[in-house]
């Protein structure tokens, strides 16, 4: 078994850092760390490439291959470092690359930019082309942190992934990774790391916002001997990755948050539940955990300290309903992941009927900043009854999509619009959809609102996971409400007759609106639907399932309105209620939309205005999509 | 799928029922579906009943009972590429392939199906082919990206 474990480990870390041994005190966890500052503090510059998935889509592979070969040609192999790291948050700008010591950010950079980089380093010079520019003012910023984007953020939870391979646990060390470990095994009892997180107020970051201390105390003194911890990162929610980032970019850092938990709470065993959609999330933790297996950091006696702790993988399957707690457990166990009724909370009998304490990804990696800081510090970020910091996934129609952490309690707008840059293409602001399908939409008039748990759920919407939608005056909001239904139904487990039926019905009364079939008294029937469901589902995901289409009815009723009375769909989305023409006085006859038109409804001469033939029209878009004259229209 | 394959899946697990999910997935990985014989010999020697396997294989999205394409299309409808335009990539790949969402094309080189969210949000709309992911769909770039996957599969066949 052991030998097994070692060649494992001995392979993977081979790859990357010095030789495996087991640290048995946290004098020798201090004595390597120390040992790998000073084999770094040379001031040789090191180039990362962010190999998060988002920049991974944009090929970062290639340029971090091509980065190496450049380094190789030019012999410069002892001379520069370059690291592949996790997600830096800006994926709008992908493939990222940052040079160090300067923090000289490159955007959107290709493999043939690799020799000028290199170039430009040897000569102390920035490739200007590849600089950040402002979409709006046109200025250009050289370091990472002035741009606007980053510039208004408070990244510390996120901050390292920047400065981490999270394949190398030397990485993790460098940058004082699991010193909170070696705190609380050394100068604090379980009591005092219970104490200082219930103290920091650090609130669970996947949704409903609950003390965490306040869950790992209900763990710790509950009567079974036997305790459980589980990290949640069966991130669900459509529109949010932040977990995603985390567990790929400083796997450590939800490792150590973990055994910090586990050590407070007494318990032995831990799991950490992944969505299969997370492959490379998988395999960076697993990794992480086979390295702190070699560490002594996993096992028994951790650090000499007495205390054992070990943390076993779990794959989900693609359900979202399984990210609740008890569905959650269920999965684990090794049956369907469908939520059980909770007279008793999983904190008290989850696994195998023991005693459980689950947090989400994000909650976790805060724990260690809070034991290493303190809770008085971390008291000090974010506001009344919220403190801390928050990552957001602010996508759609913004101009710099990606990951946000900021303090929570600061305005919506000044993340939408200082760090976000607004709305593409001059487009007006209609809505920002938070809290997953759980959530609601919040419109222009409470843009000022801080963001927080309770002041969003004041809006009739809600924190969730932090998935930040925004839409523009091209959405229209009865779409949308439709879309979560849509997904509420594929996904309600059935289970509870009012949830299955009810997102439904509801679904069909939404499909009807916008196929121009509504009829007058639709929305009061939506109304007692969605009292219904929420008042007599089982968990969350029926009980706050017409959150969507109540808070569009709250905000955008008029638009209902339209689609239902004038059989008109304002923002010209709902197929059935829109047609596609052509201005005769902007068309040139290029023929670009009639040899791309997939239904062949486009007719005329070449050379002069095109018409489409609304009757065999699919209203595809592609016609809108591939005018270069803005010729083509929607009515 | 060999028995002896079969066996080593479960050994990877210490043949422990609570694992059955892991062993499903992983012989779903390997054969692209959960073959009927393959579900029999594994409810008699983790002593499971049927009806569970068949319950687990119909709950989550990522098991299926149909052999799935040679390349797996998974368009994301996640809300951010839903408000981008994921509809739109779904319409266009659907009249494409000539198959609806959830189906498989007659000589089984693709499969196309919708996931709620792939966790790329920035990159909206996105389609995921056999885990790669095609950021900033267009209806337009459809028919170059199942170009691409075509192609492929005529190599290989060389």
């Amino acid at each position: 078994m052991v030998g097994f474990l070692e060649t494992v480990i001995l392979k993977s870390v081979k790859e990357r850092g010095g030789p495996v041994f087991r640290l048995n005190s946290v004098g020798e966890l201090e004595k390597l760390r120390a040992e790998i500052s000073e084999k770094r503090d040379t001031g040789k510059p090191c180039i990362t490439t962010c190999l998060g998935t988002g920049c991974h889509a944009y090929a970062s592979y290639d340029v971090y291959d091509a980065l190496a070969e450049e380094i190789d040609a030019r012999g410069l192999k002892e001379k520069i470092e370059l690291r592949g790291t996790g997600c830096h948050g800006f994926c709008e700008q992908g493939p990222i690359v940052v040079i160090f010591p300067s923090e000289i950010c490159y955007c959107r950079v290709q493999p043939e930019d690799a020799a000028d980089i290199l170039a430009a380093l040897m000569e102390d010079k920035v490739v200007d082309r590849l600089l950040y520019e402002d979409p709006v003012s046109g200025q250009k910023y050289e370091r990472e942190d002035e741009i606007p984007f980053y510039k208004n953020q408070n990244r510390l939870i996120l901050g390292q992934n920047r400065l981490i391979d999270p394949q190398n646990i030397e990485d993790y060390f460098a940058q004082g990774g699991y010193k909170a470990l070696a705190k609380a095994l050394t100068d604090m009892t379980p009591e005092d790391v219970l104490a200082e997180v219930k103290k920091a107020n650090l609130r669970g970051r996947g949704g409903g916002g609950f003390p965490a201390g306040v869950k790992w105390e209900t763990t710790r003194q509950a009567p079974e001997k036997e305790k459980y911890v589980v990290v949640n990162a069966d991130e669900g929610d459509p529109g949010a990755y932040m977990d995603r980032s985390l567990l790929e970019g400083n796997p450590h850092l939800v490792l150590e948050g973990l055994i910090l938990g586990a050590y407070a709470i007494g318990a032995a065993e831990g799991f950490v539940y992944v969505r299969q959609e997370y492959p490379l999330a998988v395999d960076n933790l697993s990794r992480a955990v086979e390295q702190a297996q070699g560490y002594g950091l996993l096992g028994d006696n951790i650090l000499g300290s007495g205390f054992n702790f070990r943390v076993r993988i779990k794959r989900g399957a693609g359900a979202f309903v399984s990210g609740e707690s008890s569905a959650l457990v269920s999965a684990i166990e090794g049956q369907v992941g469908e939520p059980r009724p909770k007279h008793i909370n999983t904190a008290i009998s989850g696994l195998w009927g023991k005693p459980t304490n689950l947090n989400n990804v994000e909650t976790w990696a805060n724990v260690p900043f809070i034991i290493e800081r303190g809770a008085d510090w971390f008291n000090g970020i974010g506001n009344e009854g919220n403190k801390g910091t928050k990552i957001f996934s602010l996508v759609g129609k913004v101009n710099n999509t990606g990951l946000v952490e900021v303090p929570m309690g600061i305005p919506l707008r000044k993340i939408i619009e200082d760090i976000g840059g607004g709305i593409p293409q001059g487009k007006k602001f209609k809505a920002v959809q938070t809290g997953g399908p759980s959530g609601g939409c919040i419109p222009e008039q409470h843009l000022d609102t801080p963001v927080d748990f309770d002041r969003l759920q004041e809006l009739g919407s809600m924190m969730g996971s932090g998935g930040m939608i925004v839409m523009d005056e091209n959405n229209c909001m009865v779409d949308v409400a439709k879309y979560f239904m849509n997904f509420l139904k594929d996904e309600s487990c059935g289970k509870c007759t009012s949830c299955r039926e009810g997102t439904k019905r509801m679904y069909e009364i939404l499909e009807a609106i916008t196929k121009g079939e509504g009829r007058a008294g639709d929305i009061e029937l939506l109304e007692e639907l969605a009292w219904v469901t929420e008042k007599t589902s089982l968990c969350a995901l029926g009980q706050t399932a017409a959150n969507p289409v109540l808070s569009t009815l709250r905000y955008f009723r008029e638009e209902y309105e339209a689609h239902i009375n004038e059989k008109r769909c304002p923002a010209k989305v709902c197929k059935a209620l829109i047609r596609y023409t052509i201005d005769p006085e902007k068309c040139d006859g290029c023929g670009r939309c009639q040899r791309n038109c997939p239904e062949e409804a486009i007719s005329g001469e070449l050379k002069s205005p095109l018409v489409i033939d609304t009757d065999r029209c699919s209203r595809c878009g592609i016609c809108l999509e591939v005018c270069r004259r803005d010729a083509v229209v929607v009515e | 799928m060999e028995v002896k394959e079969i066996d080593q899946v479960m050994e990877k697990y210490g043949s422990d029922p609570a694992d059955i999910l892991g062993i499903l997935m992983d012989i779903q990985e390997k054969e692209r579906y959960l073959p009927r014989e393959t579900l029999d010999y594994l409810s008699k020697k983790l002593d499971l009943p049927m009806t569970k396997l068949y319950r687990m294989a119909t709950f989550y999205e990522a098991l299926s009972l149909k052999p799935l394409g040679r390349h797996q299309i998974h368009v994301c409808m996640g809300t951010a590429c839903h408000v981008r335009g994921a509809a739109r990539i779904l319409d266009k790949l659907e009249s494409q392939l000539s198959i609806k969402a959830g189906e498989v094309t007659p000589d089984l080189n693709f499969g196309l199906k919708t996931v709620n969210c792939v966790g790329a949000c920035a990159l909206g709309p996105v389609v995921q082919v056999d885990g790669e992911y095609h950021g900033n769909m267009s209806a337009l770039k459809v028919e170059r990206m199942l170009k691409k996957y075509s192609g492929s599969e005529n190599k290989e066949a060389e």
